[in-house]
């Protein structure tokens, strides 16, 4: 864990909105999140049943600090007093148990040093179960409420949040629209190149299915590389043969289709159907900013993605190739004409989208899980994004993904997180009723 | 190996539920896709409203079952295809496409969501069950009692209406797609601005064939959520929809019977392929380092999957279908 803790806001407050949102932010994640970032105790072997834990909370400076002289009392299942602890000088305090059995553990609350407070109230008395011999962990989570933060102040962590959601949208969409541009194809198996992508990299950092490991910049490297090259293959494979063989739009639409579900399920047979993490910069310490807080790898997401996302940009504009793509996506034919090749023109469009989408995978997974079926809930996102900024247009698709970014995570401000996605689709419909064109399409009316 | 129970299970998917479910979903495509040329990449979510409609009013506001049945079939049908069509239908038709597959993930989530104000209504990941009395107390057949070798009375029971309701859709069908009304959505797929200049309203015919088909979508889900006895969120989710799509393009777009055949064959493929996986790892014919009993299903999906790419790559015309018939225009 990197220790170049900065900070800038001196009160305790801020302390505690940064613990709350690190915590809250890993929570809407993932709960399991939530659990491993708040279980720092090791498990010791020890002998004999207990129950053991360590309480820690942090000072202003964002150090770890251990409470001492807290008393905790352990109950049986009849709610008989079994044994008390008392935390010492590291936090550390156990109680031993007479053997297997249902128990729950009260923090006395009146304990605390002053200006501790237990973050989930609710969760005290804590109730578990041990089996004999074990030596069972409990968590007291410290810091303040979650509906006790300023909503302003998590107005802007979130718009931040959604700042860097938005960018990893954006970074995947552009492949999309680039494609939709140049063949007229909307692929419906983009998010499964930002799950390959992702998987890629974890395949040569965490899996040790090679015999080696390397660390994640290294394997984030081969995962855009590789993204690449599965881009172009598919092009030259699939989409090529179906190109020159005639077929229609709607046969394209549905091998797309069946393609991604195809691809989806090889994916979930060789990774299986739990979550993956990478090991590197998995948990970090969060700079405070005052208003927000930003894990390092976020604000590296953030600054790195801007970059690659204006390199796209001066390419589009300023290099041959990039003046060919908007070519061939403005009017295929004239471009044909006035002597660009199309066909290679495509083959750049997918290679240079599919490894876009692999590295928008890659910094994905740093923050959430890896699984099967994450590039196909980002497709539905991307389609949002790139429907709002106008489809076919590599600007609207950055621009409206960064607006569905934002719009995903401060719409939690007022409903609840699990339904995040929702809203993002239904803004997607709603363009579609008032500004089918998108903010920055043309207008064509069809049909 | 089993082979017994193989043959008996493919033989199960030849006639049995799933070609009802499926059979009456991709119907409700050929409608959409087959003769008017609409692209609805979320027939799971109309298959979810059949299956929730039923469920909702029964088991959350303890309705009856007569009430269930046309707030699923026709109620909730509609307001979805209100949803889906009303942005879409006048712009070109990959949007409808995006929309439907928007649309049916975000009734999955809401479905799933474990906020406790949309809880009450319909349980979360666990899905509702407990609204099949009324049916089941209808059955002429004894549970104690193999049909066919097959089917327990209950199941019979469900697979009886099933066939019932799949021969009465057929009939449907056909009718319409004879009538005028037919003959305008043909039009309408053939070429939308010839039907336009001729007078007809394009977007009100195409409105009303998702609703239409969407409304044979909910009959196979509500069905299907009879015959298992719950309406949960993980059986509509969006690659359900792909399983009727594959029925429709096998048999053959724009053919009445076609989905019908497309349904069989598919669960007939499937059934044989699923319990020929299973029984080879099971007596390890397979070794546990290539197919584990859980990755078994997924192997149905990867058939869908290629089954898609290698239908519309090579043969979008189905069984029976013909070329000219299908050959549509890049709108």
């Amino acid at each position: 864990m990197p220790e170049d803790t900065r900070s800038i806001g001196r009160t305790l407050r801020m302390l505690f909105v940064a613990l709350l949102v690190a915590v809250g932010v890993a929570g809407v994640a993932r709960p399991a999140h939530a659990q491993e970032d708040s279980g720092d105790e090791a498990v010791e072997d020890a002998a004999g049943t207990e129950v053991k834990g360590t309480l820690r909370a942090q000072d202003a400076d964002g150090e770890d600090i251990f409470l001492e002289g807290v008393e905790f009392v352990v109950t049986d299942a009849d709610g008989n007093e079994v044994g008390r602890g008392v935390s010492d000088a590291e936090g550390n305090w156990s109680v031993p148990l007479p053997g297997a059995g249902d128990y729950s553990t009260l923090l006395v609350v009146e304990t605390l040093p002053e200006g501790n407070s237990l973050r989930n109230p609710d969760n005290n008395p804590l109730s578990f179960s041990v089996n004999d011999g074990d030596s069972r962990p409990n968590l007291f989570p410290l810091g303040e409420a979650a509906a006790k933060t300023d909503n302003s102040i998590k107005a802007i962590q979130l718009f931040v949040d959604g700042l860097k959601l938005g960018l990893i949208i954006a970074m995947c969409s552009i492949g999309l629209s680039l494609i939709y541009g140049t063949t007229a194809l909307v692929n419906f198996a983009h998010g499964e190149m930002v799950t390959f992508g992702a998987m890629a990299a974890y395949l040569f950092h965490a899996s040790g299915a090679l015999g080696f490991e390397t660390s994640l910049i290294v394997a984030g490297v081969l995962a855009v590389i590789m993204s690449g090259i599965a881009g172009g293959l598919f092009n030259g494979l699939v989409w090529g043969a179906l190109r020159n063989s005639g077929a229609s739009l709607f046969s394209a639409l549905v091998v797309s289709i069946g393609f991604s579900i195809f691809l989806r399920y090889v994916m979930l047979y060789i990774f299986g159907g739990r979550d993956g993490f990478y090991r590197d910069y998995r948990i970090q310490q969060k700079w405070n900013f005052g208003w927000f807080t930003l894990a390092p790898k976020d604000a590296f997401i953030m600054g790195f993605s801007t970059v690659v996302l204006i390199g796209v940009g001066v390419t589009l504009e300023k290099t041959r190739a990039g003046k060919a793509m908007r070519a061939v996506a403005d009017n295929r034919d004239l471009a044909e004409s006035s002597g660009i090749d199309v066909e290679k023109v495509i083959t750049w469009v997918w290679v240079a989208g599919s490894a876009l989408a692999g590295l928008g995978g890659v910094l994905f997974a740093t923050t959430e899980a890896i699984g099967w079926e994450m590039g196909f809930r980002i497709l539905l996102l991307m389609f949002a994004g790139v429907t709002l900024g106008g489809l076919g247009t590599a600007y609207g698709a950055l621009f409206g993904s960064l607006i569905i970014g934002v719009f995903i995570q401060t719409s939690t401000l007022v409903i609840p997180s699990d339904l995040k996605n929702v809203g993002a689709l239904l803004m997607l419909i709603v363009v579609l009723l008032v500004r089918p064109q998108g903010l920055l399409g043309r207008a064509e009316r069809i049909g | 190996m089993d082979w017994g129970s193989i043959i008996e299970n493919m033989f199960r998917g030849l006639i049995g539920e799933n070609l009802i479910y499926f059979g009456l979903a991709a119907m409700g495509l050929n409608i959409h896709f087959g003769y008017t040329g609409l692209l609805n990449f979320g027939q799971a979510v109309f298959m979810a409203a059949g299956a929730y409609g039923l469920a909702i009013a029964v088991t959350s506001l303890g309705w009856s079952f007569w009430v269930g049945v046309p707030l699923g079939l026709f109620v909730f049908p509609l307001v979805l295809a209100g949803l889906m069509g009303i942005p879409t239908l006048r712009l070109r038709s990959d949007y409808l496409a995006i929309v439907t597959i928007a649309v049916a993930e975000m009734f999955r989530i809401i479905f799933r969501s474990p906020t406790p104000s949309i809880k009450k209504y319909t349980n979360a990941s666990d899905g509702l069950n407990g609204f099949t009395r009324t049916f089941y107390d209808l059955s002429p057949f004894s549970n104690d009692k193999r049909y066919l070798g097959l089917w327990l009375g209950n199941q019979m029971w469900v697979v009886l209406v099933g066939w019932i309701a799949l021969a009465a859709a057929v009939l449907l069908v056909w009718l319409l797609i004879r009538s005028p009304w037919g003959r305008v959505l043909k039009a309408i797929r053939e070429d939308e601005d010839a039907a336009r200049s001729l007078g007809k309203n394009a977007y009100w015919y195409k409105m009303q064939a998702l609703a239409l088909g969407g409304m044979l979508g909910a009959a196979g889900g509500m069905l299907r959520a009879i015959g298992t006895g719950s309406a949960q969120p993980q059986n509509f989710i969006t690659d359900v929809t792909f399983f009727a799509w594959v029925a429709l393009i096998l048999g053959g777009a724009g053919k009445v019977l076609a989905p019908v055949i497309g349904a069989a064959l598919l669960y007939g493929v499937l059934n044989f392929t699923d319990s020929f996986l299973r029984e080879a790892v099971a007596n390890d014919v397979i070794p546990d380092s290539i197919m584990s009993g859980a990755q078994v299903g997924q192997v149905r999906f990867m058939l869908i999957g290629l089954g898609l790419v290698l239908l519309a790559a090579f043969r979008p015309q189905g069984i029976f279908g013909s070329k000219e018939e299908m050959a549509l225009d890049d709108r």
